[in-house]
């Protein structure tokens, strides 16, 4: 029984399905950065700018503060003295007082719920729109976004970027051409120079990715001993079905 | 020792006389597992049956436990996942196991499928066998897409927006059907407790007696195999087929091996990519459903992607109801319409291979199409795909009637 080759045809079927997967994905021109699970301290630094500036207006209501705190290595005390703000319990998700009604009126919008928005936009997305805002005197809060055209949010990093500027839109020959990243310009620097932002921006990406997904941390590990316990149980399985197929051959 | 084994021993065969004196338990084991005989040649492509039977277990068990902290509201059903994926103890697992395994379903039967094409095990005499395993394929469709609305993500909300509204093109009846369907003028809580109910309910049970029904009949008519040839012409003196083994132990040693492989794709994909590059998990579902909110973009999961390609290739939204339709029903009317003598792509024409071979290339490309946007080009190639997708059938009776099939073997070979 050539089980060899079956086994090799059914690995074949099953990478083609994944790879087809893969390349189809994708297309559009974002910037990117690599996710890192594995750096606690970018995830911890991570949180402290969402609880700082992002958890005001929008709520990461399925997160617990000690889901987090067990997760990301923070003990309880520094959890409640430099992670939570309001009068929450650390048992309790990341809810903001903001109402609804409220939020409409000052934004327009009412902020998304944060919990699973790494998973909806990607790491990819989240890093360039937090990257891409520039000035726009057009809009309600004097800012627009390359990434997320005439967003309601705004720019609640420009103390940490500074103030950016769409400038060449008109190429030196004089012709029009649509925006693109590389027409992004710094004009009022902020606290923190282009690395420093820049590392700021994947340090909040990276908890983001998390905060969707709080079990990515561990499931890869589980996986390896699930598939090792498969693999050893192939190989007697295998031993087993040959043994019994020596009367048919 | 070895009078406390005989002891064990004697006791479990008179507990098990005294079941088999009330109850057909000796019978059923024999009839449909340690003297059934299957063909011993089975190859590679036999091993979907089995791992479909598989995967509907995990489905069952895993959506028990789901069932037992989702809430099938409109207000709670996008947090009650969260919630699951969160708070609840391997919840995260449970879930991943549900959704990978729908998708998984999904490719173990159409590559079970595609062994009846390849074998002609839906010919005579296996015609009610292929029309139960029809009728599964048909209902297993119905099942996962009452089970994609329940996460109440923008791509459950507008999927099902999208496809019940297509139950309004029909004439007549179409929008008091589609109002039936929904229970309300927009797909909201109402419409999300009966998916709910059907998908807990109704369909699993249709399945499980469809699923009984499939075996039944194949154990009534016998296993095909790769060179379809049927084994009950060749009997032994004591009526057994030559070439058929029992099922039990041969092949349940063989699928527990297989099984196993399977099971090391299966979770693979569960521990290391559950969303599968947004395939099996779609990006826009982690967004909650908003009514007021259309996606840009409204693609079915990855499975029915082939039909949706046939119904947006059609200009008029009717025609591409029906011509949809047709798409996902015509394989019913296979037995009929294949006039070839020879069951086994290995001992057929080149008519036959050249379709099949067309047909498929036409159904996975209808399944890319079917993920893109439309585009003036796109529209055509699904249009020229769709032709090749339905003359694959509706051409059958010619192409297999004159076909130059080589003679079957009397006997299966090694």
């Amino acid at each position: 029984m050539p089980s060899y080759k079956q086994l090799y045809k059914l690995a074949f079927i099953l990478l083609m399905v994944i790879s087809v997967s893969a390349s189809a994905a994708g297309g559009a021109k974002l910037m990117h950065m690599e996710v890192d699970l594995s750096n606690q301290e970018s995830l911890q630094r991570g949180a402290k700018t969402f609880v700082n500036y992002c958890l005001s207006c929008h709520a990461a209501a399925y997160m617990r503060y000690n889901r987090m705190g067990k997760d990301l290595g923070i003990s309880e005390d520094v959890l409640k003295a430099n992670f939570m703000f309001g009068t929450d319990k650390v048992g309790e998700t990341m809810t903001v007082a903001m109402t609804n009604p409220d939020s409409l009126r000052f934004f327009g919008v009412s902020p998304p719920d944060l919990s699973v928005i790494a998973r909806a936009r990607g790491a990819d997305w989240l890093y360039s729109y937090f990257k891409t805002f520039y000035v726009d005197k057009s809009r309600p809060f004097g800012v627009n976004n390359l990434t997320f055209k005439d967003v309601g949010m705004p720019h609640v990093l420009w103390e940490l970027q500074g103030a950016q500027r769409l400038a060449h839109v008109v190429s030196e020959d004089g012709a029009h051409h649509s925006p693109t990243y590389a027409d992004l310009e710094i004009i009022t620097p902020g606290t923190q120079s282009e690395e420093e932002y820049d590392q700021t921006v994947q340090d909040l990406v990276n908890f983001m990715v998390y905060l969707g997904e709080p079990i990515k941390l561990k499931r890869g590990k589980i996986g390896v001993w699930v598939l090792m316990y498969l693999f050893v149980f192939m190989i007697v399985a295998y031993m087993l079905k040959k043994e019994y197929w020596r009367d048919i051959h | 020792m070895a009078n406390i084994e005989k002891n064990i021993i004697d006791g479990l065969t008179g507990l098990r006389d005294w079941v088999d004196d009330r109850f057909p338990l000796m019978q059923n084991w024999n009839e449909h597992l340690a003297k059934y005989y299957a063909p011993k040649n089975f190859n590679f492509w036999y091993y979907f049956g089995g791992f479909a039977l598989l995967i509907f277990a995990i489905q069952i068990l895993t959506g028990i436990w789901l069932t037992m902290n989702y809430k099938p509201s409109a207000a709670e059903a996008f947090a009650s996942v969260e919630y699951i994926m969160r708070d609840v103890s391997w919840g995260w697992l449970i879930r991943y196991m549900h959704s990978t395994g729908a998708s998984a379903f999904f490719i173990v039967i159409y590559l079970h499928m595609f062994r009846a094409l390849l074998y002609g095990s839906y010919k005579k005499p296996r015609e009610l066998l292929w029309l139960s395993g029809m009728g599964l394929y048909l209902v297993l469709m119905g099942e996962a897409f009452f089970g994609y609305l329940l996460p109440w993500g923008q791509m459950s909300y507008w999927g099902a927006q999208v496809i019940i509204s297509l139950f309004g093109a029909l004439p007549i009846i179409g929008d008091e059907l589609s109002l039936w369907i929904r229970g309300d003028f927009v797909v909201s809580d109402v419409t999300l407790n009966r998916f709910f109910s059907l998908h807990v309910i109704a369909f699993p049970l249709l399945i499980f007696g469809l699923i009984g029904a499939h075996i039944l009949a194949l154990h009534e008519v016998g296993s095909n195999n790769p060179d379809g040839v049927e084994i009950k012409k060749n009997k032994n003196a004591e009526g057994i087929p030559v070439d058929g083994i029992p099922f039990h132990p041969y092949y349940t040693v063989k699928d527990i091996f297989g099984a196993t492989v399977f099971l090391i794709f299966f979770f693979g994909v569960v521990f290391f990519m559950p969303e599968m590059n947004g395939y099996f998990l779609e990006h826009a579902n982690f967004i909650p459903a908003n009514p007021l909110k259309t996606p840009e973009h409204i693609a079915p999961v990855w499975y029915f992607t082939p039909f949706y390609a046939i119904l947006r290739a059609v200009p008029d939204q009717l025609g591409g109801v029906i011509a949809m339709g047709l798409a996902t029903n015509i394989f019913l009317l296979l037995p009929w319409l294949d006039r070839s003598p020879v069951k086994s792509t290995r001992y057929r024409g080149w008519n036959f291979r050249c379709a099949l071979t067309l047909f498929i290339i036409s159904f996975l490309v209808l399944g890319w199409l079917g993920m893109q946007p439309v585009t003036p080009l796109f529209t055509w190639m699904a249009r020229f795909f769709s032709l090749v997708y339905f003359a694959f059938f509706l051409l059958m009776p010619f192409y297999t009637a004159i076909d130059n099939d080589k003679s079957v073997p009397d006997r299966v070979k090694d």
